[in-house]
């Protein structure tokens, strides 16, 4: 299939069909194949090259769209899992309403007790018959209040290793015993949840995979993770800095030799790291997948904390005020349109979200520098017998 | 433009690198460095006639290979990684930038040839951005007289491009006292430069800044290539050295500060690269990119340096291991062509972020 093929299967498309009624149109669409072209036909896909896709969303600009927020862990990270691993049936039942956003999914992954350590997790899934009675506490669930559907990872042995004792499960939002509270955050504002699972029974025709591949199933998902976290263009003296800068340049008044070292400190390093990016993408489009993607998300976390830092610090009074504490739900990181004390407060988690930066320098220093791995104590102890 | 390699780039350094590989061995750089000769003008020559170096930044029709700051940049991160003793940022960077900025023809020939090298009487620490100290001056016969401390690549030269205020005369090198003093870097000793009312002919304008800013921009691609080795060593040593019956590398201590270190030179790669790329085009960007350049690749190859040291142990500490040429080549470039804070004070003007008022 060309692109030329997909194009005029496109206009086709919508030559035929009424934009006007959003829901039906997304339907029509993906049942034409049009929502994902690499993905089977039948499931909203044309079995034809990833790329092929731009040229449909080309074609079909201007109708209605994706919510990628709301719908991101359903488009990022469930459908290319369950499209991997699914039964017919599960493939058939779930990516239709997914893609259209009739069903929001939410992630079911952390815990209180495994954070870093994931494959630690002590969320049981028990059998009984046909059905899985699954109890736990999950955290940093976003979207979780919007969400028909969830995936989720359990342990359905105790008995192994931690890796090896896990099950993956599509879990039922609104099944009795499932419980969603909000997670208030250091700014104020809750963008995550906090979800109780209290003798919640699944079928077992929700599971995903075999029982005990549940940490094989959680790479597929988790690899489509990383591949979210890229860093879009920005142009020089933008982002983060450039907040800063045009808090500096407009204010002369604020200005103090102690913070004119630290901020052109920050704005050289912001720029060798918007160059690197660069370069990053450079070398990807040339078909040279570089291992420098790795270290990409440890230096904004650690450039977006120096730099709202410094903004607090150099507004002095204004500093000490803070714009909104009122304990609501938010569905994104407003990094633009809200005050520095939010910025800095907020910045604080992308050290820690989307693997902490301490675990992403153990991923440098063993996967791009080949450095070996501290001596595992848990690998061969029954999940069991860790100590917890 | 581009910030990765062009295949000619990779073929200009695989050849420079497969030279030094097999004449400039770092046990090699050493012994040398030690003797009363610490340029390796053999070497110089085999660079400067087989692979063309010298002439690099001369044009065809002065006999050059017509190539830009993007290919010298090449050429100085394989001379940082090997610390290799030759002339080449004195005189096929710095004394050509001069000539090409002054519109000299016939020692650019000569330069590009390889047979004649060059040096511009500057302390090696002067900033483009301040004005040079006034320590020479021209006499009533036109000769000149005075001292220049502190000067890269001057005892080997046999041209001598001295600024006098805004004008570079030529003096050949007979006329000049050239003093060796002991110098941090052992690779790349200091001389003092006297004149005792030598002759010398102007042969037309310097241009500090744009001559000093091209050097530090290009600079910038040598203290890479210094950050490089002794990132690469350092990873292959902690790697073999065993202690508590683990290696080394396999403490999360050590893990974290090598993961920090590598991405700080991924960075300075990535700013050279961009200072090379925007210096060959002429871009009004230029400078602007040589700053950013020269400060971060001059603290990243420090910083590098000194922790390579470090995680050495022992053996970092002595003589016999070479990460201490490259920690005194990486301290004494801080210092070279302007310091990391004189460059981001150049940031400030040019990215107008202002001081306080």
């Amino acid at each position: 299939m060309t692109g030329d093929d997909v194009a005029s299967l496109a206009r086709e498309f919508l030559a035929s069909h009424d934009p006007g009624d959003r829901q039906a149109f997304l339907r029509a669409r993906f049942d034409a194949g049009l929502a994902w072209v690499h993905f089977p036909e039948g499931l909203g896909g044309l079995g034809a090259p990833r790329e092929l896709q731009q040229v449909v969303e080309r074609e079909l600009a201007g109708t209605p769209q994706l919510d990628t927020g709301v719908q991101g862990i359903g488009l990022g990270m469930a459908a290319p899992t369950i499209l991997a691993f699914g039964t017919e049936e599960q493939k058939k039942r779930f990516l239709r309403p997914l893609w259209t956003g009739e069903e929001i999914w939410c992630q079911l992954f952390s815990e209180p007790g495994a954070g870093s350590d994931l494959a630690t997790l002590a969320t049981r899934a028990v059998r009984d018959g046909d059905e899985w009675v699954v109890d736990g506490q999950k955290v940093w669930t976003s979207g979780a209040h919007h969400a028909r559907w969830a995936i989720l990872v359990a342990r359905t042995d105790v008995d192994v290793p931690k890796h090896r004792g896990l099950t993956y499960f599509v879990c039922d939002m609104h099944a009795p015993g499932v419980e969603v509270r909000p997670l208030r955050q250091i700014t104020g504002e809750a963008e995550f949840n906090e979800v109780f699972l209290t003798g919640v029974r699944l079928g077992d025709d929700l599971r995903l995979g075999e029982v005990g591949d549940g940490w094989r199933v959680a790479q597929m998902t988790l690899m489509n993770e990383r591949v979210a976290i890229g860093g879009a263009p920005v142009r020089r003296g933008g982002g983060m800095v450039g907040l800063v800068t045009e808090t500096w340049r407009s204010r002369p008044e604020l200005r103090t030799h102690d913070l004119h070292q630290r901020l052109l400190r920050l704005w050289v390093e912001s720029e060798v790291t918007r160059l690197a990016g660069q370069r990053l993408r450079e070398q990807l489009s040339a078909g040279q997948p570089g291992p420098e993607g790795s270290g990409m998300k440890l230096s904004f976390a650690s450039l977006n904390q120096a730099l709202s830092g410094l903004d607090v610090e150099l507004r002095g009074e204004e500093g000490l005020e803070y714009d909104d504490w009122s304990f609501r739900r938010s569905d994104s990181v407003d990094f633009f349109g809200r005050g520095a004390g939010y910025r800095y407060l907020r910045a604080k988690g992308n050290s820690i979200e989307g693997g902490t930066s301490e675990i992403l320098r153990n991923i440098v220093a063993e996967r791009v520098l080949g450095l070996p791995s501290e001596p595992r104590v848990d690998k061969d102890v029954p999940w069991k017998d860790l100590p917890r | 433009m581009t910030l990765l390699y062009t295949e000619v780039e990779e073929e200009l350094r695989a050849s420079v690198r497969d030279l030094l590989a097999d004449r400039c061995a770092p046990d090699a750089v050493l012994k040398r460095a030690e003797s009363a000769a610490p340029y390796d003008l053999e070497l110089w020559k085999t660079l400067a006639h087989q692979i063309g170096v010298a002439g690099l930044l001369v044009p065809e029709e002065y006999g050059g290979a017509g190539a830009t700051a993007r290919e010298a940049a090449v050429v100085l991160e394989e001379l940082g990684r090997a610390v290799a003793p030759v002339p080449f940022l004195t005189s096929a960077v710095l004394a050509t930038k001069a000539l090409l900025v002054a519109g000299e023809e016939d020692l650019l020939q000569e330069l590009a040839a390889g047979d004649v090298t060059a040096a511009l009487v500057v302390p090696l620490a002067a900033s483009p951005y301040r004005p040079l100290p006034e320590t020479v001056a021209v006499g009533a016969d036109g000769t000149l007289s005075g001292e220049v401390r502190a000067v890269a690549g001057a005892e080997i030269a046999d041209v001598l491009l001295v600024p006098v205020g805004s004008a570079l005369y030529r003096v050949a090198a007979e006329h000049a006292r050239v003093e060796v003093v002991p110098s941090l870097d052992l690779t790349r000793p200091i001389a003092t430069v006297g004149f005792d009312g030598a002759p010398g002919k102007v042969i037309g304008h310097f241009e500090r800044e744009r001559v000093l800013s091209f050097g530090a921009g290009l600079l910038a691609s040598e203290q890479l290539g210094v950050g490089q080795w002794c990132l690469d060593t350092t990873l292959a040593y902690i790697k073999e050295r065993h202690q508590f019956a683990r290696p080394v590398g396999s403490f999360q201590a050590i893990k974290h500060r090598m993961a920090d270190l590598w991405l700080d030179v991924v960075r300075a790669r990535a700013a050279a690269r961009n200072a090379a790329d925007l210096l060959a085009a002429g871009s009004e960007d230029a400078g602007l990119a040589a700053a950013v350049a020269a400060s971060w690749c001059s603290e990243v190859a420090l910083h590098v340096a000194e922790e390579g040291v470090q995680l050495h142990g022992g053996i970092g500490m002595t003589w016999e291991h070479p990460v201490h040429l490259y920690l005194k080549r990486a301290k004494a470039s801080e210092i070279a062509l302007g310091t990391p804070g004189a460059h981001r004070e150049a940031v400030a003007a040019l990215a107008d972020l202002p001081g306080p008022v």
